[in-house]
């Protein structure tokens, strides 16, 4: 298939899951913001999404120093300027639909067009003010309507293994810095705070994060256990049959890459193959000894460099 | 100046013709209301399905950028058997001759030197491409798909007769939305289509598809043949995108291609794959920065010398503006007799050349009874509707034309036919043209129907949806 086309279906799958994931963030820490808690530790949920996001400088240029719920969702949510909004990602997930609009089913281009159409109407009015909640849901469940669509009637050709390959990366990535910011906002705010406290938050910190990614009941079915950090990451970074753990998105993008390997992917291939093993083979407490922040910044820049690798092997090849 | 009027659906107030009198005696019983809803539903469907033309640097209201809707009419345009079969076997004769004109041109010139029409007018003309000389296509096809614009006036007698107002060869559009018109009938009204025997055009794709591999170069085995787009910018982007689907087959920009040896390459996830046929949405003057303009992106950089060398074919040819330019369009009657012995079977509108002085005399005395077209214009544009017309525009037209005779063409006014469509008050008469598509590669053939657009401002008689016009369903009668 032509290079451009799967180059914006990869970008359309992206930007869709980014989409969905920035409303599982954000629709999680509102939940919580409800929850009783000190304007210290509301301040730093939100502080920790902007961060996640890499977010921080451009806010402070909108809006300055002061952090309010308010303007932190309207900047993550509607902000037409700020490339990483929702409403950007969905934008952008639309135009890439639109400039392969031919090679979508009927079905699926009408699904990423709708969720267009309604979006100024949905963002729109005093609903969305009142509790944002409703539209998180909406945008979650148009990003399972597309990936069903996509799944249920496209040809498992180049162009689905493209699309899928997009999903999964970026999802490898935003499951990454879902974990890496509640895991420094648990350990950083309460070293000094009282163990007994300490147990208290951690279950509503860590059950947040694991509602986040849908692995709440998935936690207790796989563990039946409490609520612990360790089980947590271990969930979401190595249990290959979590469907948003890193280890699940990185066998998928490397099935993928496999199947649509040309002439000069095999060291991009040998990459993620032998990140797909070391997930495979690594421990849980052996990453925690090391440090969960150092191994999460590390793989954060791997799958960057994956992605990078994929676009020029694929999506953007030399001239001539 | 005709004063005449000609309805399609109605022969006088109180009479409807005999092709309409089932729609007319159907649309009676239908409550306002349902036809209301049924113009929101499809609406809501133009929109959901993304059948929309791109309006450069315009925005609409939902911010979905720049795309327009063009309104969609639920009142079909019905058109009798026999008068189609007539109007088919016109379109045939004259686009076979249109193309071996275009072959002559860049061959022998036998037309010239018959003295048939004027050496300079073609050679000189700004839409002759002197890199085609000598270049011979595949099954000798120049305008592989012409979109040739009819419309029909009353004569003297008030009998309506259909003329040809313009040939377009280089890259006609419109045949999108034929074919979403039909579906779009079908799904709102099905019980109409059991009621009315309506010839199908859903096969348009396939015979397009069929002339495109009928002129792949002859070495090419089996053809790779692609739709080239300047992109989703462009105002017929959803065509492009929609024939390239319909056909499966790819819809390339312009940095898709590549030429290494004087063959065309896409690239694709698995390397360079050589192309074979080009049907290009892209005008002319950006398909190859080496040849034409050298600072346009919209094409490939050495693709005519891959066409030269006949590795590859580009529907339509390049050059084909010489023969739809308006300064060649009077002479098309000629070109029928003098290449096929034939008599045209559809009429010329009655044209005069600026370039003539007795004609320049009387378009410049005619301003206001008169419509004076810019020889290369397009899309509505460049054009004076003398009856419609202030005083200033006149006379700032009288100051264009006599600045540059050459460049200009009056035509009397035609009364466009109207027919019943709905506008704000209700239904109301608009007027209309239609455009069939023509296909020409092994042999010239058409689906029957065509574009109707239909002019929504009252009185108007400008059609382009650049220019706020709409579109209705066309229906051509199957006969018993």
């Amino acid at each position: 298939m032509l290079s451009r086309t799967a180059d914006h279906l990869f970008w359309m799958s992206r930007y869709t899951e980014r989409a969905e994931n920035t409303a599982r963030l954000l629709d999680v820490n509102y939940q919580t913001s409800l929850l009783p808690q000190s304007s210290h530790e509301a301040q730093a949920g939100w502080e920790g999404l902007l961060r996640i996001s890499e977010l921080m400088p451009a806010y402070i240029e909108k809006y300055g120093e002061e952090i309010t719920p308010r303007n932190v969702l309207d900047f993550m949510v509607r902000d037409e300027r700020n490339p990483s909004s929702i409403f950007s990602c969905l934008r952008a997930a639309r135009e890439n639909a639109r400039a392969v609009r031919g090679t979508l089913t009927t079905e699926f281009w009408e699904t990423q067009n709708q969720t267009w159409l309604e979006l100024s109407r949905m963002l729109k009015g005093a609903a969305f003010e009142r509790d944002p909640s409703p539209f998180f849901e909406w945008v979650k469940f148009r990003s399972h309507l597309s990936r069903g669509v996509a799944i249920g009637t496209m040809l498992r050709d180049e162009a689905f293994h493209f699309y899928r390959m997009g999903t999964f990366l970026e999802r490898a990535d935003n499951t990454a810095r879902l974990l890496d910011v509640k895991y420094h906002a648990a350990y950083e705010d309460h070293t000094s705070d009282a163990a007994a406290m300490e147990e208290d938050f951690d279950f509503y910190q860590w059950s947040a994060i694991l509602r986040s990614v849908s692995g709440f009941e998935v936690y207790r079915k796989v563990y039946r256990d409490v609520i612990t950090p360790l089980k947590v990451a271990e969930l979401m970074v190595l249990r290959a049959d979590m469907p948003r753990s890193m280890a699940a998105c990185v066998n998928e993008v490397v099935d993928r890459l496999n199947i649509v390997s040309n002439d000069h992917s095999g060291e991009t291939q040998r990459r993620a193959g032998k990140l797909k093993a070391e997930l495979q083979f690594a421990r849980i407490d052996e990453i925690l000894a090391s440090g969960l922040h150092a191994y999460l910044t590390q793989f954060l820049d791997r799958i960057n460099e994956l992605g990078k690798r994929i676009s020029d092997d694929f999506l953007v090849p030399a001239k001539g | 100046m005709n004063l005449h009027k000609f309805d399609e659906m109605h022969a006088s107030p109180t009479e409807v013709r005999a092709h309409y009198q089932n729609y007319a005696r159907w649309l009676a019983e239908q409550p306002p209301e349902v036809m209301a809803d049924r113009r929101e539903e499809a609406e809501v469907i133009f929109r959901r399905v993304g059948i929309t033309f791109a309006v450069y640097g315009d925005k609409d209201e939902d911010a979905s950028g720049n795309e327009r809707l063009i309104p969609f009419d639920l009142i079909p345009r019905i058109i009798p058997t026999d008068e189609w079969r007539s109007m088919k076997a016109g379109l045939i004769q004259r686009v076979t001759a249109l193309n071996r004109f275009l072959d002559d041109i860049y061959h022998g010139q036998e037309i010239i030197r018959a003295g048939h029409i004027p050496e300079d007018q073609i050679l000189k003309n700004a839409q002759f491409r002197p890199e085609m000389m000598g270049v011979d296509l595949a099954q000798g096809v120049y305008s592989h798909i012409s979109g040739v614009d009819m419309v029909r006036a009353p004569n003297a007698e008030g009998v309506g007769e259909y003329y040809v107002l313009e040939d377009n060869l280089r890259v006609p559009s419109g045949v999108s939305y034929m074919l979403e018109d039909r579906k779009m009938m079908m799904r709102l009204f099905p019980e109409l289509f059991g009621e009315n025997r309506v010839a199908p055009v859903a096969h348009y794709p396939d015979l397009l598809l069929e002339t495109l591999r009928a002129v792949a170069p002859a070495a090419a085995g089996e053809p790779t043949v692609v739709v080239l787009t300047p992109g989703m910018h462009n105002s017929a982007y959803f065509e492009h995108a929609f024939l390239a689907q319909q056909m499966g087959i790819e819809l390339v920009e312009g940095q898709d291609l590549f030429v290494k040896d004087q063959f065309v390459f896409m690239r694709t996830t698995r390397g360079p794959q050589r192309v074979d046929v080009i049907y290009r949405r892209v005008d002319d003057d950006f398909l190859d920065p080496n040849v034409f303009r050298p600072n346009s992106t919209l094409g490939c950089a050495g693709l005519m010398d891959a066409y030269r060398a006949g590795n590859v074919n580009i529907c339509n040819a390049v050059g084909t503006g010489v023969a739809d330019d308006k300064s060649i369009y009077p002479y098309v009657p000629k070109m029928i007799e003098f290449y096929l012995g034939e008599k045209p079977i559809l009429n010329n509108v009655p044209t005069y050349m600026g370039r003539k002085a007795d004609d320049l005399k009387y378009i410049l005395d005619n301003l206001k009874d008169l419509v004076v077209k810019e020889v290369h214009g397009a899309g509505g544009y460049g054009m004076l509707v003398g009856p419609a017309s202030t005083k200033a525009e006149i006379e700032d037209f009288r100051k264009a034309i006599l600045a540059k005779p050459d460049g200009y063409i009056g035509q009397p006014t035609l009364s466009l036919s109207t027919c019943p469509t709905y506008v704000e008050k209700g239904i109301a008469p608009r007027h209309i043209d239609l455009r069939p598509f023509v296909l020409s590669g092994t042999e010239v053939q058409m689906v029957p129907g065509g574009l109707t657009r239909v002019a929504l401002k009252e009185g108007s008689l400008v059609v382009n949806s650049s220019q706020g016009g709409g579109t209705k369903d066309t229906w051509i009668m199957e006969g018993r």
